[in-house]
């Protein structure tokens, strides 16, 4: 499903950010990217999803090499991931119908589709009733649920989420993680960066550790391992 | 692109138009001023060249030939002036042709000439015609060192004040055009710019979901356009009205008997069409500038 062969990565300012990374993620795998601030967690996100280009090496995504891949081909990439961030990215001029319905008018879907779809979503992260919402009108973790109904609406096979949990309070962050781990169940490949040690060692998946922009540690129901 | 998507951008376009008030305000009224100015530079233009039109089977030069030229001399001269660069036709009119012509001319004052018929004082004519009214001048000007030739006459002033006239209308207008025109291409990448970051976010995240490059830009190239657009309303309507008023009062009433204006009908319709473009296309190269500068999909 993902897989990165010797993986290199230089910023133009010189940081080194990949150093030789491999590893492969299989299809459904739910997966936790841990490891400290700078270490090449997000490098590692970013190239996922084609926000990063590789110095050496390659990425599969699907069957792709995302280090050849053309700059027309990255937003049909992107339509097979769903993207969450740590402050939700979501726009304060759309309620929370809207900014669902905005990744799907971006694929050029149509109304009743986007109607019937928008609202499955909102079932699963169980917002249904508040649909007409602004944004502001929710609380962090609605916020977030809105901003992961946004990320799954369009069916991706991978979801990858950026500290999902980094702006929420310890209750609130378990209510995300079940829905994590609920999605996950669905079938889509989960791959979450995060520094929530509670989490990491209590919801066991898979941990990858990176540090120095290498691959430090890879247990298949790992713990954190970090003094947080 | 599906119609339904093509919907939304338009639609998007329109929102961004309001949203950005005065902005839009600023840049429809500079396309608003360069297209009226343009219209009426056009309309200009288009009836001074009308005006030279209608005077072009004017323009002619008449060759007096030295009286003591002999017949020889004359044909020798014909051949000459047929060989002038720029000469379209040559006719002779005898100088008996040319009294009789001047006699007629008087109508009844002219039976006191009739004595001039014993001792013909005028000279033999050549009448030129130079194959552009532009260049009359210098074809007089050749003629007139023939030999044989006593003088060349010809409306030598109003020709080259009207075309001196007409081309500092064409160059008047072009600088104005061209200075206005850059200020509303500026305006509006200046409008789209704002739009594009107030809109970054939104942006942003359309890259994330997977919005292709051009689904992230036709909102702002439809805004562009709309913009040109409704900067080309005012002046259509103005120039419409205005030359239909200023054609009712004095189109037909010029004080020259040959000359008329451009009926309205003829003009308008082109000038119309070519506010349209001209609005349109400022309008998305404004937008392609801002798209292209700030947008970095």
């Amino acid at each position: 499903m993902i897989e990165l062969n010797d993986v290199w990565k230089t910023y133009p300012n010189g940081v080194m950010a990949m150093n030789g990374m491999s590893i492969y993620i299989q299809s459904g795998e739910f997966v936790y990217v841990v490891g400290p601030s700078g270490a090449g967690k997000s490098t590692f996100i970013k190239m996922i999803y084609r926000e990063e280009r590789p110095t050496r090496g390659e990425i599969l995504v699907g069957g792709e090499n995302l280090a050849h891949m053309k700059e027309r081909h990255v937003p049909y990439l992107r339509r097979n991931i769903g993207v969450v961030f740590q402050d939700f990215k979501l726009l304060p001029s759309m309620n929370v119908f809207e900014n669902i319905a905005f990744a799907m008018e971006v694929v050029e879907a149509s109304k009743p589709e986007i109607r019937r779809r928008v609202m499955d979503v909102l079932d699963i992260v169980r917002l249904k009733n508040k649909a007409r919402f602004q944004p502001h009108e929710l609380s962090g973790g609605e916020q977030q649920r809105v901003s992961i109904a946004r990320a799954i609406v369009n069916n991706p096979d991978v979801l990858i989420c950026d500290e999902p949990t980094g702006n929420l309070d310890p209750e609130t962050s378990w209510e995300i993680m079940h829905l994590l781990e609920e999605i996950n169940d669905r079938g889509t490949t989960i791959i979450m960066a995060t520094h929530n040690r509670e989490i990491v060692n209590n919801m066991r998946k898979r941990v990858i550790a990176i540090e120095n922009g290498r691959i430090s540690r890879d247990e298949v129901r790992g713990r954190y391992g970090y003094e947080s | 692109m599906r119609a339904r998507t093509l919907g939304r951008h338009v639609k998007e376009g329109g929102r961004n138009i309001v949203r950005n008030g005065w902005m839009t305000f600023a840049s429809v009224s500079a396309v608003t001023v360069m297209l009226l100015v343009v219209g009426t530079f056009m309309l200009l233009i288009m009836n001074v060249n009308h005006f030279a039109d209608t005077l072009e089977g004017d323009v002619e030069v008449r060759v007096f030939v030295e009286r003591q030229a002999e017949a020889a001399d004359q044909e020798q001269l014909e051949t000459e002036i047929t060989r002038v660069p720029g000469v379209d036709d040559v006719a002779f009119v005898p100088r008996e042709e040319g009294l009789d012509n001047f006699i007629a001319s008087l109508g009844d004052e002219g039976e006191y000439f009739e004595t001039l018929r014993e001792e013909n004082p005028l000279n033999d004519v050549f009448v030129v015609q130079a194959e552009e009214p532009e260049r009359t001048d210098q074809v007089a000007g050749q003629i007139d060192s023939l030999t044989h030739v006593e003088d060349v006459e010809y409306g030598s002033n109003i020709f080259n004040q009207l075309f001196a006239a007409t081309d500092l209308v064409r160059i008047v207008g072009l600088v104005l055009i061209t200075g206005l025109l850059f200020t509303a291409v500026f305006l509006i990448a200046n409008t789209i710019k704002l739009t594009i970051v107030a809109r970054k976010k939104e942006i942003q995240i359309m890259k994330f979901v997977g919005a292709t490059n051009s689904f992230i830009r036709w909102p702002f190239f439809i805004e562009g356009l709309l913009l040109g657009i409704l900067g080309c309303i005012l002046p259509i309507g103005l120039l419409v009205y205005g030359y239909g008023r200023f054609y009712d009062i004095i189109g037909q009433n010029t004080g020259l008997e040959f000359f008329e204006f451009l009926p309205p009908q003829v003009v308008l319709f082109q000038t119309a069409i070519l506010l349209l473009t001209v609005g349109a296309v400022v309008g998305v190269w404004g937008s392609l500038m801002s798209v292209r500068k700030f947008l970095r999909v």
